[in-house]
């Protein structure tokens, strides 16, 4: 990832799938390793540790995302309400039947992943346009489900509270030990797609999404490959919903609204579309651009708003530079930070010379 | 009469108006889906700034006619821009890349809204009185008349325009074969921009009747999900569709409220639709007008 290679030497499709492309990319996932586990909780401050957090649980929804929108081309804007589905479910069991995270979390993924294949379903036999209204459909219907029945939104605000996930008796009650536990979902996720996208199935998606009739001609069961992206790409809203849910102790819809699937559709766009480190940097910027646009307005602003209208000002603000950067990377770079960042490598591979 | 009946149609006579107006946002959107094949999920973001426009020049003490010509003139000025920054560098790429572009644009407007009006929700007077208009047993609000008013003239008028004027007849041709109208000698790009500048028009108006019928404020762009449901029923590339479709939906949604309501706690106007969409969606995909011809895969 940041180690600068002399040239192609690639002689096998194996070499050029393979998850170290360089012996030395061992050493530096070792050396990420050591940063993220050892180094980085000891050091940083509690408050960006939390930020850490959030970025840790947008990541495995944006990668999600990212292996529907970006690998297989299908859209969708529903994974909000996927997320929904994963946090709800958890939260369900781990109140009423005191399930302890570790069934909770695969149960909402599970839980996510059917009601996805239920909304791609009728969706699927059609392409494009009809899949994102039909996506779109499915989030309306499923939040209003959601706060209208009692049973799964347990009653009045339409949210349930949650304790900290424990492990043998060990709580994640602190921002610093909450870092271990999303990170290490985080990680997971990563690996696990890493690992997708260059298996048979991510090869089947790719050429889903590249030209879905010759994918078909060479022996790829489209209908079936298409619900399995939207199953996987669900079931990864659905955990990332349910850390959502351990992460801020409760699970409420509001938090999982139609607007949280366009921010998660903006992550993959400003990432990059079909690449796993895009969805990385797109997560990461999505999360911390709100707060930098809190920042620069609380030290800038103060001086045009009042402290009253800030909040107002602040959440107009960040959905408007949303908008604005997911129609200028469309435009001007659809392959996202992820392009930026090949530039950069491509420019350094033969640096100081022009080629 | 019996009470029953009167209820019921009271119920269909409230959702046939407000399906007219339904109508007349979905026909912004049908314009620019028959011209351009780009789906706008910004419809009603644009309804939501004609509603400010016609808020803003309100305010400023100016008279109401002064207000709809400057709404008609920046809501064109818009839907020109739009397509000549926006929609015309995305010329060629996937389905995908144009439905998320709108979804930007959709995201742009919500958030810069509020910025330029404030949160509260502003008034949209208009000079036509709240005394309920009485037709047969029921009565309407005189807004919801003059929206449904409003839709049939742009019905209408579009009819017209398309089956009559010149410009209308290139648009189709425009819509059914981009090359061969091209090759006729159509300047494409002027009538993809000339269908964002109809959206535009007919935003404008909706903007006008539903700002004045809800207020203006971020929570009007909501009436633009309503859109999908009256589209896809009706047919994306229809204009009769659009009609037919926002009726079907105006009702159907109004007696749903009626009836169902009750029991479930309300909410069900916001819900039906939908259902209603997902239905259509399985047996029907391309709506009761709309083209056959949907690439199943």
């Amino acid at each position: 990832m940041f180690h600068r290679e002399s040239g192609v030497f690639k002689t096998s499709y194996g070499a050029d799938m393979a998850l170290y492309p360089l012996p030395i990319a061992k050493g530096t996932v070792i050396a990420l390793a050591v940063i993220f586990v050892l180094i980085v909780p000891a050091i940083v401050h509690e408050y960006y540790l939390s930020l850490l957090n959030l970025i840790f649980i947008a990541i495995v929804g944006a990668l999600g995302l990212n292996i529907l929108v970006g690998y297989t081309g299908q859209i969708s804007i529903g994974h909000g309400a996927f997320m929904s589905v994963g946090a709800y479910t958890a939260a369900n069991l781990a109140v009423k039947l005191d399930l302890p995270f570790w069934l909770t979390l695969p149960a909402g993924g599970l839980m996510a992943a059917l009601i996805g294949v239920v909304v791609g379903m009728p969706s699927l036999r059609i392409k494009g346009l009809y899949l994102a209204i039909a996506t779109l459909a499915g989030q309306l219907i499923i939040e209003w489900t959601i706060n209208r029945v009692p049973a799964i939104s347990g009653g009045a605000q339409a949210s349930i509270e949650v304790g900290r996930p424990t492990l043998l008796g060990f709580a994640f009650d602190t921002q610093g030990k909450l870092y271990f536990f999303l990170l290490f979902f985080a990680v997971i996720a990563i690996v696990a797609t890493l690992n997708l996208v260059r298996s048979r199935i991510g090869r089947a998606f790719v050429a889903v999404r590249d030209q879905d009739i010759a994918a078909e001609i060479i022996g790829i069961n489209i209908y079936r490959y298409k619900l399995l992206a939207f199953a996987i790409s669900s079931f990864y809203a659905g955990v990332c919903g349910v850390l959502y849910t351990y992460y801020f102790g409760i699970a409420n819809y509001e938090q999982f609204q139609l607007i949280v699937s366009i921010d998660y559709l903006a992550m993959i766009i400003i990432g990059g579309l079909g690449s796993v480190l895009g969805s990385v940097l797109g997560a990461i910027f999505v999360t911390l651009l709100p707060i930098v646009i809190r920042i620069l307005m609380e030290n800038v602003g103060s001086l045009f708003f009042t402290a009253s209208e800030m909040a107002n000002v602040i959440s107009g603000l960040r959905l408007g530079v949303f908008g604005a950067l997911i129609i200028f990377f469309l435009i001007v770079e659809p392959e996202g930070l992820n392009r930026l960042w090949r530039n950069i490598r491509s420019y350094f591979r033969v640096w100081p010379f022009s080629y | 009469m019996s009470e029953d009946l009167e209820f019921a149609f009271a119920l269909v006579l409230s959702g046939a108006s407000i399906g007219l107006m339904y109508s007349l946002i979905a026909l912004g959107f049908v314009l620019v889906y028959k011209a351009t094949d780009a789906i706008n999920f910004a419809q009603g973001e644009f309804v939501m700034l004609a509603g400010m426009v016609v808020v803003v020049v309100l305010g400023a003490q100016a008279p109401l006619i002064a207000a709809v010509v400057a709404v008609l003139l920046v809501m064109i000025g818009f839907g020109f821009g739009l397509e000549k920054v926006v929609l015309r560098p995305l010329l060629g790429r996937p389905v995908v890349a144009v439905i998320m572009a709108t979804i930007g644009i959709a995201a742009l407007l919500r958030g810069w809204g509020p910025l330029v009006l404030g949160i509260e929700p502003r008034a949209l007077p208009l000079p036509i009185g709240d005394e309920p208009i009485a037709i047969g047993p029921a009565t309407l609000p005189p807004i919801q008349v003059l929206g449904a008013v409003v839709a049939l003239g742009f019905f209408l008028a579009f009819n017209w325009f398309f089956k009559k004027s010149r410009m209308g007849v290139a648009m189709r041709a425009v819509a059914d074969n981009q090359q061969v109208a091209q090759a006729m000698g159509i300047n494409v790009e002027r009538y993809f921009a000339l269908a964002w500048a109809m959206a535009g028009v007919v935003s404008a108006l909706g903007g006008i009747v539903w700002g004045s019928m809800l207020g203006v404020d971020v929570q009007l762009a909501l009436v633009g999900l309503k859109v999908f449901p009256v589209v896809i029923l009706g047919g994306l590339d229809s204009i009769g569709g659009a009609l037919v479709g926002g009726l079907i939906v105006g009702i159907v949604e109004s007696l749903a409220a009626g009836y169902l309501d009750p029991f479930v706690g309300g909410g069900t106007k916001d819900f039906a639709p939908y259902v209603l969409m997902i239905l259509v969606l399985m047996i029907r995909p391309y709506g009761i007008f709309g083209r056959r011809q949907i690439e199943r895969v």
